[in-house]
């Protein structure tokens, strides 16, 4: 038994300076993360700001006035251009120099006095549904704010009903609170599964993998002194991406970090759990390259990083079900933002940890049996 | 290009040139080498490793510029116009880039594609390059499925698409069986002797240099010789001599005892006697003060010429030599010699319906030192992943130092050390961590284990480069490197699969040197080999091909096997291709009848 540990030791010990001498390899593995959540954080917003957009107003009153000042005071929209003719619009759109065209009729303020409908059109660039959705949405409460404003000026009942928003964990709907939280799980996938799988690949490729079989280490002590320096790098890369989150973007932590720890740890196992599978079926280092980037691809599109999962088609959200980067999303996010402890987290716990329990198992089988 | 005329095919003169080693020293890796290379000949490059053998090639061929000096290759200036030489040349570098994924046509057109060849020109030159390296019923294997020798001679074949003016290969036998070397050989000299093509070749085995019509000795990035062979052999005349044991001591007992001598320079089994070269100046009488020795002089050899020029330093051992003698383990395995360590008991190994290794039976005893013969692809290197329990039997039984290796393998494992083929410790490790890590795997710790690397530091004269990486040592060190980490936790038994391949003859004496000691300290020692020559090492060996073992017993029985009427003496190699060529020759027993 100390025998034993001692060798695992050993070779955590070995793959530890293997992965950190190279100062190469030693700046991929711990600058990678922060570099990725800054990149992540600027780069990847959903959020809209400084949307251009045009303006072709036929009615040119001061009630088109107000609705235009609401828009450009939203600080979501930049006018760019005051149109005088509809067949100006389609060359905007077309170009991609607005992604926004109001269209105020020459009756608005009429209509809007006399107590009429009076609608206003807006036109989208639709090529980015996403974005266009979005910006429409703004636009939309845009218009609203009008509309309370002139009901309250012209002594009007107010609408019946009135919405007022409230996002828990995330009052100002920054898509950075949703998005860096979830990279820490996101990146620590991508490097554990990467390293892991390519270990074993490279002492197959270069031979020592031979020379370490012939030593008495038992097939379970390679696999533990491979799995947990993985890990332990995988800790520091979560590490890494938090403070950024914390020290840069200055989300604020709302649970525990011992929770936080004990679930991260959990996920990290089985991510190692498949990559030393595929490192077990994997013959080449470039094998084990290619099925983990096979791998990678998608856990993460069906993981909730940037599309929800209960928007997918059923048979993918059944497919998420296998995914343990989906529960580490979900885990981080609640423990980040929500602040809930480990009691409430069991349907992201139990499942990685049968993923963990299910891929290291058939990794241990795979090297027992490439043996014979 | 005209045949025998006086104007030189390749001209160096004052060549030099220098890297930067890992260390960010300056290494001169060629120093003033002038030569001129004739057309229509076949001239052998020899020496050591890091010689500067490659560094020469690389220069021939236009890949590198040297620092000075001036190099005119088929009457081009190779500063000026590098493209023009590789237009004419054909280079086959020692890793020839074959698509491994590719079948065997594939391969051959992809360079026919790269070199321009035209159809037309294809269909003249397919057929006669698959005559010459026998590949044609093989051409739609993938080239990553061939044996070692074959992938040289596509190689070979691809680098030869094209006619070339002049044909330079880098190391071209390294790795191969005897059995292909002498088919590449074929090749090679068909080349020059029917087509005229001067070739220029770099090699680690002095009998091929010794076939050349002119030789080029470099050694430390010096020229040390050019001309015949027989201007190198002709430095040891005289002073070879076979000796011969009257009281029946082992060959290799009695090599070992006779390098020790002062006056001995070099000196290597051989048909159960023992050759050696005399220092100069050394006294009239060989045989004076050693009773019980029979001395009679023999020609030397080119073999013996080259220990001449490369250990000038008369009246002084070599350094490496005295070291290696030295080599003693702290716990030598019990003696309880003759027992057999290693039983193997009708071994049948399957890959499919692929029989790799059919029924085979042999005892190795303790002490031994038992070689494991046969071309590429006989299943020498699956019965040796066998006994180092990489692979398991499909049947039969198999014994490690009397533990089953099915049963307890980690424990049997403790009892073997393990030097493979192609350098296999953490290149991104170094020395001192290499070890540091083999000494943990073996469960070595505390004070026995510091203990242990310290032994392994002095005795392979590691500690020099300690903080070296693993990968950036040159050839001779990383397998120094091998043998001392598998020795740190002075195993029984010490597999060593092909070990010495690719290694110069000084890195192979030094190293046969260490093994002899552990020998004759108990330690039990496995080896597969190319070199046919050091198969006089072993106490035994078995030649094995396609799975089965055709020929068992002492070298002498085994070269006695190989004898003809018009060959009463043959040598190791000769005997081993005797022996395959007698079991791959259809039906033996009509013949006999």
């Amino acid at each position: 038994m100390l025998a034993s540990l001692r060798r695992i030791l050993a070779l955590i010990r070995k793959e530890i300076l293997a992965v950190l001498k190279d100062a190469r390899t030693r700046n991929m593995l711990l600058i990678q993360p922060v570099l990725q959540c800054l990149l992540f954080g600027y780069a990847a917003t959903l959020d809209l700001n400084n949307v251009p957009y045009a303006v072709l107003d036929r009615d040119r009153s001061t009630a088109s006035s107000a609705l235009l000042a609401k828009l450009d005071g939203s600080g979501v929209f930049h006018r760019i251009a005051n149109l005088t003719q509809a067949d100006q619009m389609k060359r905007l759109i077309d170009n991609q120099t607005v992604l926004l065209v109001i269209q105020i009729d020459p009756d608005f303020q009429r209509r809007l006095s006399a107590g009429e409908d009076a609608p206003v059109q807006m036109i989208a660039d639709g090529r980015n549904s996403n974005t266009a959705g979005a910006a429409l949405g703004y636009a939309g409460a845009a218009v609203d704010s009008f509309n309370a404003d002139w009901r309250a000026d012209h002594g009007l009942p107010p609408s019946p009903i009135t919405v007022s928003p409230r996002a828990w964990y995330n009052a100002n709907l920054e898509t950075r609170w949703n998005l860096i939280p979830a990279l820490v799980g996101t990146i620590t996938l991508m490097s554990t599964l990467m390293l892991s799988a390519l270990s074993v690949a490279r002492e197959r490729e270069e031979g020592t993998f031979d020379q370490l079989l012939v030593t008495p280490f038992r097939p379970v002590e390679i696999m533990a002194g491979k799995a947990i320096p993985a890990m332990m790098i995988g800790v520091v890369q979560a590490t890494n991406a938090l403070l950024v989150a914390q020290l840069w973007f200055r989300i604020p932590f709302a649970g525990s970090y011992v929770t936080l720890y004990v679930g991260l740890i959990l996920f990290l196992l089985a991510a190692v759990g498949i990559g030393l599978f595929v490192s077990s079926i994997a013959a080449t280092m470039q094998q084990a390259m290619l099925y983990a980037f096979v791998t990678i691809m998608p856990f993460s599109l069906l993981s909730g990083l940037t599309t929800p999962i209960s928007s997918m088609p059923a048979v993918m959200q059944d497919f998420t079900l296998i995914n343990p980067l989906r529960y580490a999303i979900d885990l981080v996010h609640r423990v980040y933002l929500e602040g809930v402890g480990l009691d409430r987290l069991t349907p992201d716990l139990w499942p990685m940890a049968i993923i963990a329990a299910v891929t290291l198992s058939a990794a241990a089988w795979m090297f027992r049996n490439r043996l014979e | 290009m005209s045949v025998g005329s006086g104007v030189p095919v390749i001209e160096g003169r004052k060549l030099a040139k220098s890297f930067r080693g890992p260390g960010k020293q300056l290494v001169q890796a060629l120093d003033d080498v002038s030569f001129a290379v004739m057309p229509g000949t076949l001239t052998a490059l020899v020496g050591p490793d890091g010689a500067g053998k490659t560094t020469l090639i690389r220069l021939m061929a236009g890949l590198m510029i040297a620092d000075a000096g001036e190099l005119t290759v088929l009457g081009f200036d190779v500063k000026g116009d590098p493209q023009a030489i590789q237009d004419r040349i054909g280079y086959m570098p020692q890793r020839f880039g074959l698509y491994e994924d590719l079948s065997v046509q594939e391969n051959l057109d992809l360079y026919a594609d790269m070199h321009g060849v035209s159809a037309q020109d294809r269909r003249a030159r397919y057929p006669m390059l698959m005559e010459m390296t026998a590949l044609g019923p093989f051409t739609r294997r993938l080239a990553g499925k061939l044996s070692g020798g074959m992938k040289q001679k596509l190689g070979l074949a691809c680098t030869l698409v094209r006619a070339p003016d002049l044909l330079l290969l880098d190391e071209p036998t390294v790795g191969v069986d005897p059995l292909s070397r002498r088919e590449l050989w074929d090749i090679v000299s068909r080349l020059v002797r029917e087509e005229g093509v001067p070739v220029l070749l770099s090699t680690a085995y002095l009998d091929e240099a010794a076939r050349c019509e002119h030789v080029m000795v470099l050694h430390q990035g010096k020229l040390l010789s050019q001309g015949p062979p027989s201007a190198v052999s002709g430095l040891a005349d005289g002073r070879v001599f076979d000796v011969q044991s009257d009281g029946g001591e082992p060959a290799r007992e009695l090599q070992a005892r006779l390098l020790d001598e002062p006056d001995v320079l070099d000196a290597s089994p051989e048909a159960g006697r023992v050759r050696i070269v005399r220092r100069e100046g050394a006294p009239e009488d060989p045989g004076a003060g050693s009773a019980g020795l029979r001395f009679s002089p023999v020609p030397a050899r080119f073999e013996d010429g080259f220990m001449v020029l490369l250990q000038p330093n008369a009246g002084q051992a070599g350094p490496a030599k005295d070291d290696a003698a030295d080599m003693k383990l702290e716990h030598p395995p019990a003696a309880d010699a003759g027992q057999p360590v290693i039983e193997v008991d009708k071994v049948v190994k399957r890959f499919g319906d692929f029989v790799a290794v059919d029924q085979i039976s042999f005892q190795i005893r303790r002490g031994e030192i038992f070689g494991l013969l046969g071309p590429n692809g006989a299943g020498k290197t699956t019965t040796f992943r066998m006994l180092c329990g990489l692979l398991r039997p499909t049947s039969g039984g198999l014994k490690i130092a009397g533990a089953d290796l099915k049963r307890s393998p980690a424990s049997a494992r403790q009892k073997i050390g393990y030097v493979a083929q192609k350098f296999s410790l953490y290149a991104q490790l170094s020395v001192a961590e290499n070890l540091d890590f083999f000494a943990s795997a073996y469960g070595l710790y505390g004070a026995r284990r510091r203990q242990r690397i310290d032994w392994a530091m002095a005795q392979f004269q590691l500690g020099p480069i300690a903080n070296q990486l693993g990968g950036q040592l040159p050839g001779g060190y990383k397998q120094r490197l091998a043998t001392a980490a598998a020795l740190l936790h002075e195993p029984d038994i010490l597999f060593l699969d092909e070990a010495t391949s690719g290694a110069d003859p000084l890195a192979r004496r030094e190293f046969w040197r260490r093994i002899t000691a552990l020998a004759q300290q108990g330690v039990t020692v496995i080896v597969t080999t190319h070199f046919m020559v050091e198969a006089e090492y072993c106490d035994r060996i078995a030649i094995l091909d396609s799975g089965r073992v055709l020929a068992q017993g002492s070298p002498a029985e085994i070269r006695a096997r190989g004898a003809t009427a018009s060959n009463a003496q043959p040598t190791m190699e000769d005997a081993f291709i005797a022996v395959i060529e007698a079991a791959r020759a259809p039906s033996p027993n009509e013949r006999a009848a």
